[in-house]
């Protein structure tokens, strides 16, 4: 019907002078009608009429009459003359063609579909919490609680205002300050320091500023001076300080002395205080960096000599105990105080001994006759290592002194020695130890031939142990030093042609398999010119030597083959005499049974190191090392060269540096004690806050309310339903 | 001629105060060290015998309650303060420092059903069997005064459960419905029902606060949002779940303490399957609270035991219990992540440390260290047998040792089962469920 209506203003469009036609007629109409209604009497209402133009459509009053329909097209008409409105009517046309508006929902569907709404939404809220989980869960470390709480300094203005005196002592105190009128606030000065300053006249105060400048700025100057001066690291430039000092102190002394006696003598008193001070620290006492290193300079260095004999000197003087002037002795005192100065040791030094060596100053030698022997010895080696050498020395005379003892007894043990070794070198020193080590090493040496009980005869026994001795001071010799006479390399030479063939005699040919034996250059005594790297391969050939004896071949053949043996599977013979069968002396289970209960091994599987000839693969399942053993891949691992790496990194004190050791075992979790941990925040997060996104997600909610109204707030919405 | 001279910069081995340890200079060289695995093997396995001999958890317990404890409270502000709710309807105030109840009051006739205090710790509120909910101050009394709370409201029903926003004025309680209410209205703000059952517990999350998360008698698990006062999405599992407490530290997971003895942690966008069953327990689970750093979250149980739970581990690492405690009904962990506070039905609550073998008080840098290294070769040499076994071996008691070889009898029983199933039917007709899929009877939007 109502696209009926719709075309007909479209179809009225040209017929408007008609129109006027017709509503002059319908018009005429219902005046007649009117009349009528009147005379039959019934009371009717009647429109009101208007003698305006637009009576019959007004803004009021859209129908003219009750009977009358609203026709739209009636209402249209404008919009049909205007072309402006043309938008207007299109859009009327598509409403004409859209179909009704289905049934709302039901109450639990309209609800479901609101839950899905908001429970997608909030999932997608939580989202954002995703990346701080992830990096929380991954963190090395995670300190707790995640808001540090600052400390806030509040003035002491604020604390003070809240803050009241009770006590009577406090009240005492608060009177006291506020009858001075003690200030609290800045600044901090009473009201009389106030009106003091306010009395200064402004002449005097300008003056008065201009001096305290001054002084600042002279103070500024002498600070960065003296910073300067301390920042001078040249010795001599302190030395001259020192000195000058020193001397001016000295210089003031004797004027003094001259001018006022009495003053002097309280200068004296000051300088012996000083010196008395200087007794009781531990300077000039050669303990000191400098000192230390002069010593060792002093050896090459005259300067540092002298230097160094100074302080001794100084030291002696400020150490020497002065006798009190009270002693009766007067006039011996003024002698013993100039030789105070230099110890007389010195001067019974300075006739045997180096007048330049500062350590024999301030020592008293008990006995001289050891001495001057020692001095001898010693003049070129350093002053700094004298003492320890010397009991050193002392101890060597003493091993002399056995050695010799002991000679014929070593001899017998060495019947060889003469014959192999050269006529030994000239210098007698490294003989000493020598012969001393092989006693030892000979003795080890039979020890480990004692732990081989199958070969080993007598004279193998004697020439190994020989060897070693010979080949002990070789090493010695060549780590001390390569002083030894040209002879020697010759001499070695020979041995080492000698050596070979005495060895392949010893070694088991067959043993040793088809491995052609190797020749063993026996290094008998050092050569000449030794490098440092043949120490490595001295070291290799003296262990081959030693050792040589051993079969170890043939050991391990047999071993191997013990091993075959033992994983062979073994029959198991289960046959009971006298079980189901008569009993008695002399009878035998039958061969049935022998058959029956015997239990054929099962055959063997072909060993895995049976084409590997040095090898042996044991195949067992060690009970031991299976305690020691992870079994599975743990979880985060991927595989298990992983995980054995991370086994194999040691993390303790041992072996890593303070630094890697703290960072290596940084716990996971630090929580402070005493500290309440709050759950994490936004804040803590650094996500967006959380107030955008409520406020965000308020907005949403109302949007929901015009589709819903009544979801807001059941419970209000319930009470005025009983009101 | 220039001469080599020995020196060494005394900054090496020179002490600064006589205090000072001496300076012990150490030559890394591997070579100088061997044997490290074999060495620090053994360490790690005295280190994990010490921790055994060392484990003693139980630090104190508080008498005083005249009935079962049924809920305890933290407080927000202070570690040394907790509040706890018994049967009789009594509420105490305990200081832990010094083990002493510093407050009683009789709150409720019947249960104390829930407790919470206020964010800012002022005030707390009580909801007991007489159908009202109460707030009360935190600080006693004046003298004179009578013990009387703030404010009380009277419902229509018995409220199971409380607890307090985070941040604003506001609080949920749960019961037929769940409430929320504002603090200064004696109605609630709005009431948000699907279906008819009893609700018994209401949890805020602590980090997205507009969310709830409650458990019904009805098995099932429901999730609300304030904001838009609407329930979110349910999940039903198959046995009724009693508690279900948030993480502090990753919004979106919560753990619920089931009766069919185990816990189930969710992810809520994602209620299809738990992330994590945990299962350890021989009885009803109760209750159960997140350790503020999220990583670990404590159980009590019907079975009389407290357990300890990592998030994300199936099984506990730690099980405490004594002769004395019977079944477990509340448990939490305090905010300084150090102790665990259970309270049980032989009206007493128990204070336990966190980490069992933990040593209390001052420690030293170097005894720190040491500890941060024996901790480290634990870890290291954690999957190795013997140290396995030692540092997972537990007492227990004989009823909960042999009802868990029970059930682990019938576990592996019902699999066998399941097995024989599948393996003597047509292929695909019955299909291999997944653990975690098997307790989830259906989620519903």
């Amino acid at each position: 019907m109502a696209a009926a209506e719709e075309d007909e203003p479209i179809l009225s469009g040209p017929e408007e002078e008609e129109e006027a036609g017709d509503e002059e007629a319908a018009k005429r109409h219902r005046q007649l009608v009117d009349t009528l209604s009147t005379l039959s009497g019934g009371k009717r209402l009647r429109a009101t009429e208007r003698t305006e133009a637009s009576r019959q459509i007004s803004e009021f009053d859209v129908g003219g009459g009750a009977d009358e329909k609203v026709v739209l097209s009636e209402l249209l008409k404008p919009a049909s003359a205007s072309p402006a409105l043309r938008r207007l009517r299109k859009q009327l046309n598509k409403a004409q063609q859209k179909k009704a508006v289905k049934l709302p929902l039901s109450k639990e569907e309209n609800e479901r579909v609101v839950r899905e709404a908001a429970y997608t939404q909030t999932a997608q809220d939580l989202a954002k919490w995703d990346p701080v989980v992830r990096q929380n869960r991954r963190a090395e470390q995670l300190v707790f609680p995640l808001q540090q709480e600052s400390v806030t300094v509040a003035p002491v203005e604020e604390v003070i205002s809240s803050w009241q005196a009770r006590t009577p002592l406090e009240q005492e105190i608060f009177s006291l300050l506020h009858k001075t009128q003690q200030p609290i606030k800045d600044p901090l000065l009473t009201p009389y320091e106030k009106a003091s300053l306010q009395a200064m006249s402004l002449e005097e105060a300008q003056l008065r500023r201009m001096e305290l400048q001054r002084a600042r700025a002279l103070q500024s100057y002498y600070e960065a001076k003296a910073r300067r001066k301390g920042k001078i690291k040249s010795k001599k430039y302190h030395k001259v300080l020192r000195k000058g000092k020193s001397r001016k102190v000295l210089q003031e002394f004797e004027m003094l002395q001259k001018s006022n006696p009495e003053a002097a003598l309280e200068q004296l008193e000051k300088i012996e205080k000083a010196r008395i001070e200087e007794r009781m620290s531990l300077k000039h006492q050669n303990k000191g960096r400098w000192a230390k290193s002069t010593v060792l300079m002093a050896k090459y260095n005259l300067e540092a000599r002298q230097a160094m004999q100074e302080q001794l000197a100084r030291n002696k003087e400020l150490t020497e105990k002065v006798l009190l002037e009270s002693d009766n002795e007067d006039g011996g005192n003024n002698s013993d105080a100039e030789g105070g100065l230099i110890p007389d040791v010195v001067n019974d030094g300075h006739i045997g001994m180096n007048p330049d060596n500062p350590w024999m100053l301030g020592k008293t030698c008990a006995n001289p006759k050891e001495d001057i022997p020692a001095q001898a010895n010693d003049s070129e080696e350093s002053d700094g290592e004298e003492v320890p050498l010397q009991s050193l020395m002392e101890s060597e005379q003493g091993q002399q002194g056995s050695s010799e003892l002991q000679g014929p007894g070593e001899e017998e043990t060495i019947p060889m020695l003469p014959d192999v070794l050269p006529p030994a070198p000239p210098s007698p020193a490294p003989e000493e130890p020598f012969l001393k080590e092989t006693l030892d090493r000979l003795h080890t040496l039979e020890d480990v031939e004692a732990l081989e009980p199958e070969i080993a005869s007598q004279e193998d026994r004697t020439s190994s142990s020989k060897e070693a001795v010979l080949l002990e001071p070789a090493e010695a010799k060549s780590s001390l030093q390569a002083k030894g006479a040209p002879d020697l390399s010759q001499a070695t030479s020979k041995a080492g042609k000698k050596k070979p063939a005495k060895r392949k005699a010893l070694i088991d040919l067959k043993a040793v398999l088809a491995e052609a034996p190797q020749a063993v250059k026996c290094p008998l005594v050092p050569s000449v010119v030794q490098d440092e790297f043949d120490a490595d391969t001295d070291q290799r050939r003296v262990i081959q030597e030693a050792f040589a004896n051993d079969n170890v071949m043939a050991d391990f053949m047999k071993e191997k083959r013990r091993a075959e043996e033992a994983s062979k599977p073994k029959a198991v013979d289960l046959v009971l005499p006298g079980w189901g069968e008569w009993g008695g002396t002399g009878l035998r289970p039958s061969s049935k049974k022998k058959k029956w209960f015997f239990i054929k091994p099962a055959p063997q599987t072909q060993r895995k190191d049976k084409h590997l000839p040095h090898v042996i693969l044991s195949e067992q399942r060690n009970i031991l090392a299976a305690g020691y053993q992870v079994n599975q891949l743990p979880f985060p691992f991927e595989n298990s060269q992983q995980f054995e790496r991370s086994i194999q990194a040691p993390v303790g004190p041992t072996w890593n540096t303070q630094r890697a050791f703290q960072r290596l075992t940084a716990p996971r979790v630090v929580t402070q004690p005493g500290h309440i941990i709050r759950p994490i925040t936004a804040e803590d997060a650094n996500l967006p806050s959380q107030k955008d996104k409520t406020d965000g997600a308020r907005k949403k909610p109302d949007l929901r309310l015009a589709t819903s109204p009544r979801k807001g707030r059941p419970h209000y919405s319930a009470k005025k339903k009983k009101r | 001629m220039k001469v080599k001279v020995l020196s060494r910069n005394p900054d090496d081995y020179v002490r600064e105060t006589k205090q000072d340890l001496q300076r012990v200079p150490r030559n890394y060289d591997p070579a100088l060290h061997p044997f490290e695995v074999a060495r620090e093997y053994t360490r790690a396995l005295n280190a994990t015998k010490l921790e055994r001999v060392f484990a003693k958890p139980f630090v104190a317990s508080l008498d005083g309650h005249r009935d079962g404890i049924n809920c305890i409270a933290k407080h927000p502000e202070s570690l040394s303060t907790i509040l706890s709710g018994a049967c009789d309807g009594e509420v105490r105030i305990w200081n832990l420092m010094n083990r002493v109840c510093i407050r009683t009051l009789q709150a409720h006739e019947g249960f104390v059903r829930g407790m919470c205090t206020r964010f800012c710790g002022s005030s707390f509120f009580t909801v007991g069997d007489d159908k009202t909910v109460k707030q009360w101050k935190m600080e006693g009394p004046a003298y004179g005064e009578a013990e009387e709370p703030i404010n009380t409201i009277l419902g229509k029903t018995v409220y199971t459960g409380i607890d307090h926003h985070w941040k604003d004025p506001v609080f949920a309680t749960c019961g037929h419905q769940v409430d929320i209410w504002d603090e200064q209205r004696t109605s609630p703000l709005c009431s948000l029902t699907w279906g008819v059952d009893s609700i018994s517990s209401v949890k805020f999350n602590p980090i997205e606060m507009y969310l709830l998360g409650s458990c019904a008698s009805d098995r099932n698990i429901v999730l609300y949002d304030m904001r838009q006062s609407t329930a979110l999405k349910k999940v039903i599992l198959d046995m009724r779940t009693n508690t279900l407490c948030w993480n502090p530290m990753e919004a979106f997971l919560f753990t619920a303490a089931n009766e069919d003895y185990n816990l189930y942690t969710f992810d809520m966008r994602f209620l299809d399957k738990p992330l994590m069953i945990h299962m350890d327990h021989v009885s009803a689970v109760l209750d159960v609270d997140y350790s503020p750093t999220g990583k670990e979250f404590v159980s009590a149980s019907f079975d009389k035991s407290i357990r300890i739970f990592p998030v994300d581990k199936g099984r506990s690492r730690e099980v405490y219990h004594t002769k004395r405690m019977q079944h477990v009904i509340t448990v939490k962990w305090t905010s300084d992540n150090k102790y665990i506070l259970c309270g049980s039905d032989e009206m007493n609550i128990r204070l336990w440390k966190a980490n069992a073998s933990e040593k209390l008080g001052v420690i030293v840098p170097r005894e720190k260290a040491a500890m941060n290294y024996n901790q480290k070769l634990k870890e290291k040499f954690q999957h190795h047998p013997q140290i396995r076994r030692i540092s997972r071996h537990r007492h227990l008691p004989k009823n909960i040792y042999s009802q868990a070889k029970e059930q682990r009898i019938m576990r592996e029983a019902r699999r066998r089962k399941e097995l024989n199933r599948q393996k003597h039917s047509k292929p695909g007709s019955v299909p291999l469920v997944s653990e975690r899929k098997k307790h989830i009877v259906a989620v519903v939007e």
